[in-house]
């Protein structure tokens, strides 16, 4: 089933950081806008899993953050921005496995060093800037077309 | 395959009385580390973990899991509780460990042809 989405729709949710008892709230919220709108099963769990691990990521790691979804015809968008310590080496962080949580999250699960490697790995388009002592932004791309090649 | 009819053979504990038994299960996942699970589980299974913190509720409910089966006798956190009863969330309570426990599941599930 492909959905007919005849214009742009944007939205944003706030998260704050360290308030774990929300999370997954802003990802299962536009999990629902997307089933809603009729898109393809495949591509909503893409983005909905890239969306989670960038919300998580946010409320292990920064103070705060916005989530902007961006829907065209085309394509979805999702940039996670916060206001976090910011990641020193990025190509360490993109390895799977590698992390920098405390010790508190990974008990919880969290912190396993899957995170931007599943955002990555979900996304056609992964971009990823940052600057240490200010935050990080995270871009994420699906594409809307037939194919549905993941690129890596 | 009902999960009602798990939970009795099983002889797992429902912890949250809102959230009813009568949903499908689709085979199951096991797993300590929430991303993984989030890759790797499928819509309706049953989750077996020893995470007991309120994320695992937010888990289910993203992935449409058919129930959380916490192992080891670990009592799920109060907030779990109260999040599981909002979300609709079963958390079901067992003793045995993980391994038993999806031991036992994968036979049944099996058996039901859920599983090859």
């Amino acid at each position: 089933m492909k959905a007919k989405i005849d214009r742009t729709y944007e939205g944003s949710f706030h998260i704050v950081g360290g308030d774990f008892s929300r999370a997954g709230e802003a990802s299962t919220e536009l999990k629902t806008i997307l089933l809603r709108m009729g898109m393809d099963e495949e591509i909503v769990r893409r983005v909905a899993i890239a969306t989670f691990e960038a919300e998580m990521n946010i409320m292990i790691y920064a103070t705060a953050g916005i989530l902007r979804y961006t829907i065209t015809p085309e394509e979805i968008r999702v940039v996670a921005e916060d206001m976090g310590p910011g990641i020193e080496d990025i190509e360490l962080a993109m390895q799977e496995g590698y992390s920098t949580a405390p010790d508190w999250v990974r008990e919880m699960g969290w912190g396993a060093g899957m995170g931007l490697p599943n955002m990555k790995k979900n996304s056609d388009v992964f971009r990823i800037e940052s600057v240490v002592g200010e935050g990080t932004t995270v871009e994420m791309t699906i594409r809307l077309g037939d194919c549905g090649e993941e690129s890596r | 395959m009902k999960l009602k009819e798990i939970v009795e053979i099983l002889s797992l504990k429902p912890l949250v009385p809102s959230a009813g038994l009568e949903r499908e299960v689709s085979g199951g996942y096991v797993g300590d580390l929430l991303s993984d699970v989030m890759a790797n589980a499928g819509e309706g299974n049953i989750w077996i973990t020893l995470q007991t913190h309120v994320n695992i509720v937010a888990v289910a409910v993203f992935k449409n899991l058919s129930a959380i089966v916490t192992v080891n006798g670990r009592m799920p956190d109060a907030d779990t509780m109260e999040k599981a009863a909002e979300e609709n969330i079963p958390i079901l309570l067992t003793g045995k460990s993980a391994f038993e426990t999806a031991g036992k599941l994968y036979q049944i599930l099996n058996a039901k042809g859920i599983q090859d």
